[in-house]
């Protein structure tokens, strides 16, 4: 993803808060030691009608399953998004299903840092900026393009207002270049081992 | 400067600070689960990048294996044997310490990275496991991540980070009969919502933490990320080094001298912290959560809120949705709600100490012929010394399973789980959607109050069977 230039996706709302990570993807949904494929198990619980545990269909009602919504590349949800367990794999099937951004009043801490690290793109805007996006969007349905400028950290909504937001800078750095995050550590392994060697004589019981 | 606690350890271990930017933080321990460690690995080994300490690396296996007496590799998850042989392969291959199977010392991860002395005060561990946070309880930063940054971690002994705000949470007074530390951190996460910790570092005090039982804390320190801290921690003091003393991997010399310094581990006197809680012992009630989120729970007398009094319209949307999956009704009372299952385990409550006191409810008593019960204990030393004391029996007379150790049915990975629209009270930390099994209605709770409802048939509070 080249987060360079300004980005422009369909946006899909769903707002409930404390969307957990076992919701973005359900543990039977993981079924093997792989990133790829996850999409089929994105929002499981919603996305499919079971009847005794067995998929029997898709749930029509369900806004990424929506005609309008089933290109979405914006989420916009509520408060604590993605809190709960620290599969990563809830990163892995969004990004499956085509998501690169999502837009949130907050974020579960550790689902974040998974995001930065595989390059979807978290915004944090207030609660009522969301729910000023969500009622343009639930008004009519095809107006829902949300453009995002990361250099300049702006969101523009579908009716041309500018909601600005904060990123960390390091994230921001890392998005923009495209940087190998431990490859980016491994350049100061001399720094690192020097602490060590410090370390092993000031905490020695520290070292086995 | 005076500091915090979590401050002290935090800057103890910063490698590169960093100017509007993460800090580089040297991590002492890193421990592993064949779930997710499994995939940080193979990440690893797909990159030709190597594990940098092998030595301060710990794995076991515990969410994806079977409980079943006599289990071996087979697991009832589709596709789960693949996790446990590939685990145990490149542990072998990265030279990492791994907790088997049937290993004497197995079990699940939080619980033996405390007991194997792995964990030491005023250290950093991390885990790809969100409670990873439950080790706060022994005065050391225990820090939840992602598989990336494991990865990160495992071929960098560092993590990068920025730190925490920092809260302190009192809890002050003499518990009420039948209160459990679980009940303590319901309470807590209701009143000040599920996000309350978001962005803090919690480290817990006051007396009733100074009294309280060391395994008791780990119960607390684990239900911090419930509350969506960054960790929980709490002062190391003599009961959590007399813990330590002669664990196999704590360190063997200079055993006085180690204390001295893990003394010096407590926030000072005059450390600011950016939001205090204090909380009154005595206000707290054996609870248990009628929704799906910890956030949605209530004392066992105690009535679901009315929709009508919450004043956002999405959130009587989404109370709608939860209450009609949770099979209840606005205003309804859960006390004599009929069960259909329950269980005790999971790092939350599974210690010895959370065992005895199911087991002193369960004692001379049986569970209700209609309901299906199962204990599966933390870890291996865990049942044996539950077996030692008689206290397996107490369970099996009583008519619960009587299992192997693993995280189990505190989460359903397509193996075993409860039935839909069965309802479970559950001694685990997570009551989400599903959580337990597709369609299952899950019921937060402390063991005891687990063990008096699995007699009952029903939900009630601890009290009501040792009243009788
Ligand atoms: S017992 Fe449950 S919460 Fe704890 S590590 Fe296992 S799956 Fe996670």
């Amino acid at each position: 993803m080249n987060w360079s230039s300004a980005f422009k996706g369909v946006t899909a709302p769903l707002l409930i808060d404390n969307i957990d990570t076992d919701q973005i993807i359900p543990s039977r949904e993981m079924k093997t030691i792989s990133k790829k494929g996850l999409k089929k198990g994105l929002f499981a619980n919603w996305q499919y009608v079971y009847a005794k545990r067995k998929k029997i269909g898709l749930n029509k009602d369900f806004i990424l399953n929506k005609k309008e919504f089933s290109h979405s590349s914006i989420l916009l949800s509520g408060k604590n998004f993605g809190c709960g367990s620290s599969r990563e794999h809830a990163v892995w099937a969004l990004i499956d299903f085509g998501i690169k951004v999502v837009i949130a009043e907050s974020f579960g801490r550790i689902f974040k840092n998974n995001c930065a690290r595989n390059g979807l793109l978290t915004i944090e805007l207030t609660r009522m900026q969301i729910e000023y996006i969500n009622k343009l969007i639930k008004k009519s349905t095809n107006n829902n393009l949300i453009e995002i400028h990361l250099r300049r950290k702006i969101v523009i909504t579908p009716d041309n207002k500018k909601f600005a937001f904060n990123i960390d800078p390091f994230v921001m750095g890392i998005l923009l270049k495209g940087q190998d995050f431990i490859e980016n550590t491994l350049l100061k392994e001399r720094v690192i081992d020097s602490f060590l060697k410090k370390d092993k004589i000031k905490r020695s019981w520290a070292h086995l | 400067m005076p500091l915090t606690l979590f401050e002290k350890i935090w800057n103890s271990h910063r490698i590169i600070e960093g100017e509007n930017q993460p800090d580089l933080i040297y991590i002492d321990r890193i421990f592993l689960h064949e779930r997710t460690g499994s995939f940080a690995l193979k990440s690893l080994k797909e990159r030709g990048l190597s594990v940098k300490n092998p030595k301060h690396v710990f794995a076991t296996m515990d969410h994806i294996i079977d409980t079943f007496p006599g289990r071996g590799d087979e697991t009832l998850m589709p596709g789960g044997k693949k996790f446990i042989t590939t685990m145990r392969y490149l542990a072998k291959e990265f030279n990492i310490t791994l907790f088997d199977i049937d290993d004497p010392r197995h079990g699940i991860s939080h619980l033996i990275s405390a007991e194997q002395g792995i964990t030491l005060p005023g250290s950093i561990v991390t885990c790809p496991d969100s409670h990873t946070c439950t080790l706060g309880a022994l005065g050391a930063i225990g820090w939840g991540v992602g598989s990336s940054d494991c990865e990160h971690a495992l071929a960098t002994t560092t993590l990068s980070g920025i730190k925490p705000k920092q809260m302190k949470v009192t809890f002050n007074g003499k518990l009420n009969e039948g209160v459990n530390p679980k009940d303590m951190m319901l309470h807590l996460i209701e009143k000040y919502s599920a996000s309350g910790g978001s962005g803090y570092a919690i480290e817990f005090s006051g007396d009733t933490i100074h009294m309280m039982p060391i395994e008791n804390r780990f119960t607390l320190c684990n239900m911090a990320v419930e509350f969506s801290a960054f960790t929980g921690i709490i002062a190391p003091d003599q009961k959590v080094f007399k813990y330590l003393k002669d664990r196999p991997y704590s360190p063997t010399n200079n055993w006085s001298e180690n204390i001295k310094h893990w003394k010096c581990l407590a926030s000072d006197d005059n450390a600011v912290f950016d939001k205090y809680i204090e909380i009154n012992a005595s206000d707290i009630y054996p609870s248990v959560t009628w929704g799906l989120s910890p956030e949605e729970s209530i004392p066992i007398n105690g009535k679901i809120p009315r929709a009508n009094n919450l004043t956002n319209h999405e959130k009587n949307k989404d109370m709608a949705s939860t209450l009609e999956y949770m099979g209840l009704k606005n205003g309804q009372s859960l006390m004599g709600l009929p069960i259909d299952a329950a269980f005790i385990g999971s790092c939350t409550n599974a210690r010895l100490t959370d065992l005895r006191s199911a087991a002193k409810i369960l004692k001379n008593n049986k569970i209700s012929p209609n309901i299906k019960a199962i204990c599966t204990p933390g870890s291996a030393d865990v049942k044996k010394q539950a077996e030692q004391e008689g206290i397996d029996k107490i369970f099996k007379d009583a008519g619960f399973q009587w299992r192997e150790p693993g995280c189990s049915l505190c989460f359903y990975a397509g193996g075993e789980g409860f039935l839909p629209q069965q309802r479970v009270i559950t001694s685990t930390n997570r009551n989400f959607r599903g959580r337990q099994g597709n369609g299952v209605r899950s019921h937060l709770a402390s063991p005891v109050t687990v063990a008096a409802s699995a007699i009952a048939g029903k939900i009630v509070p601890p009290q009501t069977i040792t009243k009788q």
